[in-house]
């Protein structure tokens, strides 16, 4: 099925600016959560860096939503956000 | 069949084709050479065939003849036949090309041609819903809008003689530049049908103006929002209400105009609630606000044809509104006491001693209207009563930066001295409502002259 193409109502001049939190000194002692977005291979990168940071001591949790074209459900966000302290997410192939 | 066949024959004799396209079935054209199927109308599209059967002679790439429908002596005269068809009738008109069927000029053209519509596409998966991709992507008023597919602003866009690109003012708080284009596309979110987008662009206008002061109206705290009052034939002809629960919904034309607007501000202008949009309550009226006024008893004058505006000019007004209070007598008969009903009404708009940067439009409705006809009282006349009545006494007026500050030395030296509730805001009386009910209605605001005032353009 093609895409439905629609036509942008905005002035496409915004931008949605966020501050990004800042980063840790240390990851010691830091829950990591590892967020699989379901896309081709990005399992094996989070499967080696989980083999990494826990062989260091660290404390990893593991997350994967249904599908990489669709959103990450708020819950899933919001369990990553209570749960974990810092989030390392495979955006690509 | 029998005369394509005389045609193929001829044009085949000197060296030529005939080439047949066919919108449906196929098979009806089953024996020709030059048989294609065009039902995806590409072709028909290209050659711009608005009936069907036509006949088009080409020279090389160039088209020389033409006959559309059919008409004896023109398919003659191309096809350089005499005497062809003699077992037809002399004309018969032909059938509309499917490139005429509903919604398809647009879906042609789309695919086919060049829309000239320049705002950024964004491709919706098919597996996702549309609607929630605008929502998603924060283009709603809470609300669910029409997707705005490339089609459907096209179709909107048939609504005005403007070009797409032709910018119709910059739209704060983000002042960027708001084009037809932009309008058009909110305007199908909105709901609104092509020949609304007259009235919306004209309401666009109106709200740009800097006198009506739009950054401040929607930047405040106040409830206040952007309401749209139609004037003149135009009303009638989009099909606006005027009447029976005239400010609420139901209507379509009131509803997606008003609407429409609120989205400009809200995707183009990126005015939003709790960003720049600093509403302490809000109000229904900012999902929408717009009416016609009732102008069907030729009594009293509309406010359009008060400011000068012909009977026959269709006018746009914008001013700011909270909302309506409703202001119920059914007791007064005589215009006097019927103004003495208002009076404690208007008065208490914002606190009894508020004063300063306050304004408001009465819409009288019928039955309170016919007290005033039957005494034979103009608008104007209402109007000035209703300033002499509205004067406060110092001793009332709210102090601090919205009251005493705002008069004059002399107005303060007696606190018996009377100053007017408009002290620095407009104060206007309009017709709308139904007809059963002793009713009128205050729509209140924030405003001033030179501030924020009612703003007023007629249609292009």
């Amino acid at each position: 099925m093609p895409d439905n193409i629609l036509l942008d109502p905005t002035a496409e001049t915004a931008a949605a600016l966020q501050p990004r939190l800042a980063r840790p000194q240390s990851i010691a002692g830091k829950t990591i959560g590892l967020f699989d977005i379901a896309k081709m291979r990005g399992d094996e990168f989070l499967d080696r860096l989980d083999e990494l940071l826990t062989a260091r001591g660290h404390m990893v949790k593991r997350y994967r939503k249904r599908h990489f074209t669709h959103l990450a459900p708020l819950e899933l966000k919001q369990l990553i956000r209570s749960e974990c302290d810092l989030v390392v997410e495979g955006l690509a192939d | 069949m029998p005369v394509l066949r005389r045609i193929e024959q001829r044009v085949e004799s000197f060296g030529g084709r005939l080439e047949v396209y066919v919108q449906d079935d196929v098979s009806l054209a089953a024996g020709f050479a030059h048989v294609h199927d065009d039902t995806a109308l590409a072709a028909s599209y290209h050659y711009n065939i608005d009936t069907v059967p036509t006949l088009i002679r080409l020279r090389g790439e160039q088209e020389d003849a033409r006959a559309i429908g059919w008409r004896r002596s023109e398919w003659e005269a191309v096809a350089g036949i005499p005497g062809l068809g003699e077992e037809l009738p002399d004309y018969r008109p032909g059938c509309g090309s499917k490139t005429m069927d509903p919604g398809m000029p647009a879906r042609l053209k789309v695919k086919y041609g060049n829309t000239g519509l320049t705002s950024r596409r964004i491709a919706v998966s098919a597996l996702s819903d549309p609607v929630e991709t605008c929502y998603e992507r924060g283009w709603t008023d809470g609300l669910p809008v029409v997707p705005p597919t490339e089609e459907r602003v096209l179709e909107m866009l048939d609504g005005t003689a403007r070009p797409p690109q032709e910018i119709i003012g910059k739209i704060p708080p983000n002042y960027a530049e708001c084009t037809v284009e932009k309008v058009a596309i909110n305007a199908v979110m909105a709901g609104c049908r092509p020949e609304y987008m007259p009235v919306v662009l004209t309401a666009v206008e109106a709200a740009l103006t800097p006198a009506f002061g739009l950054h401040g109206v929607l930047a405040t705290t106040n409830a206040c929002t952007p309401v749209i009052m139609v004037n003149g034939p135009i009303a009638r002809t989009v099909g606006m209400n005027a009447k029976g629960n005239v400010f609420g919904q139901g209507n379509r034309a009131n509803a997606a105009i008003g609407r429409t607007l609120q989205l400009v501000v809200r995707n183009v202008g990126g005015g939003r609630p709790g960003e720049i949009d600093r509403s302490v309550f809000g109000s229904p009226a900012k999902y929408s606000f717009c009416f016609a006024e009732d102008e069907d008893d030729p009594r009293w004058e509309s406010y359009a044809v008060s400011l000068g505006y012909s009977p026959k000019a269709s006018t746009v007004t914008i001013f700011p509104g909270d909302g309506i209070t409703q202001i119920i007598d059914h007791n007064s008969r005589r215009p006097e006491d019927l103004c003495r009903a208002y009076t404690g009404c208007i008065r208490a708009i914002y606190g009894t001693g508020h004063i300063i940067g306050v304004q408001a439009f009465l819409a009288i409705a019928r039955e309170h209207a016919i007290v005033f006809y039957d005494a034979g009282w103009t608008k104007a006349r209402v109007k000035e009563e209703l300033l002499g009545l509205l004067k406060i006494p110092v001793r009332e007026v709210v102090p601090g930066r919205a009251g005493l500050t705002g008069l004059t030395a002399e107005e303060k030296s007696d606190p018996e001295n009377l100053v007017a509730k408009f002290k620095n805001g407009t104060f206007n009386i309009i017709r709308a409502g139904g007809y059963a009910g002793k009713y009128s209605a205050i729509i209140p605001s924030i405003g001033g002259r030179g501030s924020i005032e009612p703003v007023t353009r007629e249609v292009r």
